[in-house]
């Protein structure tokens, strides 16, 4: 019986701290994204082909120039890439050197596009198996990574850029650099 | 002025369950059960279902005539669904399905006032009053945090729709039933409570709380078969179960509420197992609330998304504490003042029995612990997944032992039996075990899972049928046959589940029209691609034509369907079933060189999962009726003088073999 009391008082404090942890929880942020595991390690190599005329291709060794630069993941076809693209205009215009990578695109695509809702990068490449999507370590389109000026990967933006992100990732680029 | 009526009957729903808890709680403190204030304690709860169901009926009105001015309609529905998804948009949401559990949870407490005089009133007191306990905090959150009939300023000139994977008739059916069982469970609950406080843990309680356990226990198992039925065919990935945290908090009750069933049998027939049967009765119901608070608060990952609400978390949570930890406090208290039940040896259907539970609560405790264990990773900022490759092997440890138990230990007798008596059968169990094993080892190049799953399947189908030899049939009581069938039910179930392990195979491809793709034994091609409109959805449409070894060509129709209220995309496979299995067929986007993406799977036997479940409830559905029945004829005749103790149960010993 005295076993049994016991082991039934360990049980409630158990519960105790079950439902601590359940609190604790409760109030800590969700994030449910998929944080990309490449942070703080060096780009993978890649060489890609141009993504339309208008722009030369892209090759992880445009990235080591020594400046902190940003790397944007986007598709003709992903709408919420529509939406952040004033965002990437607004980034370029406060000094930030954007590169961006078209997934799975076509040339007449991109072209259309980037006309419709302007064309604030400075190289696009084009990959067409996302094979440099899943190198970097990104779980959906759009993406923005924060490259410092050696080629390495110094932050993740998951999703849409909003306007509250732009002053982010314009940190982000300012920490990259003095880090460097 | 519907929604208002709705408003006024579950707020006096409310009141009269303040008024169950004092008048229950009167009659509990009184010696004999009675007080003066005590007589108002069933009524309370009789009049408070009737109105709980006026209020469910007001939502289901206000649902049927998309009466946009109501919050909750606005906001998941739309006047272009189809008529029965409007009434099943009433519990697609928060609000609505908090109300059926409310509701639900009423109109059990109200049968119980009506019809139960069993028990000594005491306890029922006692039980009624934990009842309005409990019943009150869901009020209070309903009413408080989760207003289902709240008006809108203005009121919009459309609904935003529900969310179209809802759009299925599995959902009509999956939550209710789900809930049913959920709150079914709260029933046991308050009479553990009940006669833990009143010092009446008696055969006669066990026999009275028997039948909500099995009926919440029936319940509980159609809605997890529909469940995994509806993500099977809904989701598009093929697969039946998926270790969710969401589908693991339906099980976790499911587990308990099992366990809870066969020692409330053993409680009710032999007097033993006491102390472990309302412990179970308080870890049934708090799985439930667990599940509860896990799919409402999105504390976890789930593919359940559309459910969650991190606000309400910690309203449920803090109910969470108040009842389990109540309830564990009254337990570790009053614990000891229960006596010792009547002793058994190992070899003995207690014995079976209680290695069940122990295997149950085993599995309960696994589940458990892969469910929440990314949430304690988490808080110290690892992130991990726990899938199949945890719950699998790890639950596969006891539910294999518990495989063979189950086959031998309805064959034993209570109290003290010998291995010796019941050689015969068990020999003849073992040998298609071994039989079934080496010839799907010898031929077949498979996990060592599937392929116990198989022989075990084949054995326990041929066991659980062994009780009723040398029976006279028409004389065995219904609830033996229950124990069969819902054991038969297990059988079948695992032979689909190992079957379709074991043997599915899949095709992926992209294909043109006029293409000839080939899956197992079926042989198909896509014969056209055609765009078809619903009413509030346009979809590309696949129309192939499927033959099986050669036979008769069987048209298959799959659709990747666009919502439009809300927007989304979904997959709607196109299923043709046989006896032996079912050719999954789903339809992907169209690549850029305008080829088609094309899924298919052919799954031998995987209909047996369902099938199983539905054996199992079966057979929980005729115990259940064996045992009302059993009962009202006990007590017609404890009414005529006839003293005939136990006549149901001692008839359940197995004749010597």
């Amino acid at each position: 019986m005295r076993q049994l009391r016991i082991t039934l008082w360990i049980i409630v404090v158990l519960a105790a701290g079950l439902f601590g942890l359940f609190a604790y929880q409760l109030t800590q942020p969700k994030d449910d994204s998929v944080r990309s595991a490449m942070i703080g390690e060096p780009l993978p190599q890649f060489d890609l082909e141009p993504a339309f005329e208008g722009r030369p291709g892209l090759a992880s060794t445009d990235f080591a120039n020594g400046e902190p630069q940003l790397l944007n993941l986007f598709g003709s076809w992903c709408i919420p890439c529509r939406v952040e693209a004033p965002q990437l205009e607004a980034l370029e215009r406060a000094g930030a050197t954007i590169h961006a990578i078209a997934l799975r695109d076509q040339p007449q695509d991109v072209a259309r596009f980037l006309e419709i809702y302007g064309n604030p990068f400075t190289r696009i490449g084009r990959d067409d198996i996302s094979e440099i999507q899943f190198a970097l370590g990104a779980s959906g389109v759009p993406e923005t990574f924060v490259i410092d000026g050696s080629g390495r990967i110094a932050y993740q933006h998951i999703g849409v850029i909003t306007e509250r992100d732009v002053p982010i990732l314009l940190q982000e680029l300012q920490r990259a650099g003095s880090g460097s | 002025m519907i929604a208002e009526i709705g408003l006024a009957a579950l707020w006096l729903a409310a009141a009269l369950a303040a008024l169950q808890l004092l008048a229950g709680f009167a009659g509990a403190r009184a010696a004999d059960g009675k007080a003066e204030l005590a007589a108002l304690a069933r009524p309370a709860a009789t009049l408070q279902a009737v109105l709980c169901a006026v209020a469910f009926l007001a939502l289901l009105y206000v649902f049927a005539i998309t009466d946009l001015s109501v919050r909750l309609v606005a906001v998941n529905s739309h006047s272009m669904k189809p008529f029965i998804f409007k009434l099943s948009g009433a519990w697609g949401n928060h609000e609505g399905s908090m109300l059926l559990w409310v509701t639900v949870m009423a109109m059990a407490g109200g049968l119980i006032a009506l019809i139960e005089r069993r028990l000594p009133e005491r306890t029922m007191m006692a039980t009624l009053c934990a009842q309005a306990f409990v019943g009150l905090g869901f009020y209070a959150f309903l009413l408080l945090s989760s207003n289902p009939f709240e008006r809108l300023a203005e009121v919009p000139a459309e609904g935003n729709g529900l969310n179209p994977l809802l759009q299925d008739i599995g959902l009509a059916f999956h939550p209710p039933t789900l809930y049913i069982g959920y709150v079914g469970l709260s029933v046991a609950f308050s009479f553990a409570v009940a006669a833990l406080l009143t010092r009446n843990v008696t055969p006669e309680f066990a026999r009275v709380m028997r039948p909500w356990v099995l009926g919440a226990w029936i319940f509980l198992t159609i809605g997890i078969t529909a469940g995994s039925y509806w993500a099977y065919y809904e989701l598009g990935w093929g697969g039946w179960w998926f270790w969710d945290p969401v589908e693991n908090a339906s099980l976790m009750p499911w587990l308990a509420a099992t366990a809870l069933l066969h020692s409330v049998s053993v409680l009710a027939a032999r007097d033993a197992l006491r102390t472990w049967t309302i412990m179970l009765g308080v870890i049934a119901f708090s799985m439930s609330m667990l599940g509860t608070f896990l799919v409402r608060s999105g504390i976890l990952t789930s593919v359940h998304a559309f459910a969650v609400d991190p606000e309400r978390g910690s309203f449920i949570l803090a109910l969470l504490a108040l009842y389990i930890g109540g309830a564990l406090v009254i337990f570790a208290l009053r614990a000891h003042t229960i006596s010792e039940g009547e002793r058994f040896n190992l070899v003995s259907r207690e014995g079976a029995l209680v290695v069940n539970n122990i295997g149950l609560s085993a599995i309960l405790g696994i589940v458990l612990l892969g469910t929440l264990y990314p949430l304690l990773t988490e808080a110290f900022d690892v992130r991990v997944s726990v899938g199949p490759p945890y719950f699998n092997p790890v639950s596969a440890i006891f539910f294999l032992p518990m495989m063979v138990v189950l086959m031998v230990g309805p064959l034993l007798r209570w109290r003290r039996d010998e291995f010796s008596r019941i050689i015969k059968p068990v020999a003849l169990v073992a040998a298609i075990v071994i039989t079934v094993l080496i010839r799907v080892a010898i031929v077949n190049d498979i996990s060592i899972l599937s392929m116990l799953g198989l022989a075990f399947a084949a054995g326990l189908a041929v066991a659980s049928f062994a009780p009723l030899f040398k029976r006279a049939l028409h004389r065995t009581p219904l609830a033996i046959w229950g124990m069969c069938i819902a054991h038969f039910g297990i059988a079948v179930a695992l032979f689909g589940m190992a079957a379709d392990t074991a043997f599915q195979q899949e095709r992926l491809v992209a294909t043109s029209v006029g293409d000839v793709v080939e899956v197992g034994p079926w042989t198909g091609r896509l014969d056209s691609v055609k765009a078809v409109a619903g009413p509030n959805w346009t979809a590309m449409q696949a129309n192939m034509l499927l033959s099986y070894n050669g036979g008769p060509e069987l048209e298959a129709h799959p659709q990747s369907r666009n919502f439009w209220t809300p927007q989304m995309e979904t997959s709607e496979v196109a299923l043709l079933t046989r006896w032996n299995g079912q050719l999954y067929v789903a339809v992907g986007n169209q690549a850029e060189d305008g080829r088609w993406q094309l899924r298919l799977w052919w799954k031998p036997f995987v209909t047996f999962i369902w099938y199983g479940g539905l054996l199992i409830a079966l057979g929980g559905g005729l115990a259940l009726v064996g045992r009302v029945v059993g009962d009202l004829r006990r007590r017609r005749q404890a009414a005529e003088g006839f003293d005939d103790e136990d006549l149901d149960d001692a008839s359940e010993t197995v004749p010597t073999a």
